[in-house]
């Protein structure tokens, strides 16, 4: 089971947390998922924060994006599969407001370590179980030529 | 009249594995519950115990967050589609 991803989208979601650094970026990862539960990412969909309130340590993606996001997905024959995130000068693992506020099971959660705008190490995590006992588990991250 | 639920990624195990449902509605209301008499094990992942739409879940008629119109009580055309979204966040 992995998270593949181009190397140029790869960068894409790398670049977007250097480019709203101090603050947190987000968006959306679509593509397909794969019959060995796998899944590869086609297509980076940068995000607006609406923590305005809190935009250096939170994110919240406007659930109108996401329908916008899904309904274009869907007609192109593809899924969302994931979203990603910055931590601005922390670690790239997920928090226990990570775990609190994700909800999409069975899909990847991307975190890059943003540290003084560069971005420096980025890994994935898988959320599973059911809403009263879901965890994270890491998830192998393969960057791939295209 | 038949409209078509999208049903999230994280819901599909519960929903038989389909990413849109159809169901017979008059309201938004009526859909969702007959999304989950057609798949009762939905109820518990879009409902909490008092009834109420748990507080992570979105529903959406067309481009517009049922909050906002009239709740279960808003009605569906023929033409409409309801989208399940559950809330992305989070931070460091």
């Amino acid at each position: 089971m992995a998270l593949r991803i181009p190397v140029q989208l790869y960068e894409q979601l790398r670049k977007h947390g250097e480019a709203t650094y101090p603050h947190e970026c987000c968006g959306v990862l679509v593509g397909e998922f794969d019959e060995s539960d796998g899944k590869l990412v086609r297509r980076v969909v940068p995000c607006g924060n609406t923590r305005t309130d809190s935009l250096a340590n939170r994110y919240h993606i406007s659930p109108s994006e996401l329908v916008r996001i899904q309904r274009e997905a869907m007609l192109a024959g593809r899924d969302i599969v994931g979203f990603y995130h910055s931590h601005p000068d922390h670690p790239a693992r997920w928090s226990v407001t990570d775990l609190a506020e994700a909800h999409w099971t069975g899909c990847s959660y991307v975190i890059t370590s943003v540290e003084k705008g560069r971005a420096v190490l980025t890994n994935s995590f898988l959320l599973l179980g059911q809403e009263e006992a879901k965890h994270f588990e890491d998830e192998l991250l393969e960057v791939i030529e295209h | 009249m038949s409209i078509k639920v999208l049903i999230p990624t994280p819901l599909r195990p519960y929903a038989g594995k389909q990413s849109v449902i159809e169901v017979n509605a008059q309201t938004v209301g009526e859909a969702l519950s007959g999304l989950v008499t057609k798949h009762p094990d939905l109820r518990k992942h879009l409902f909490s115990e008092d009834g109420k739409l748990r507080s992570f879940v979105n529903v959406y008629l067309n481009d517009e967050d049922i909050r906002y119109l009239s709740k279960d009580a808003t009605p569906v055309k023929e033409t409409d589609t309801i989208t399940i979204v559950p809330s992305v966040a989070g931070g460091r």
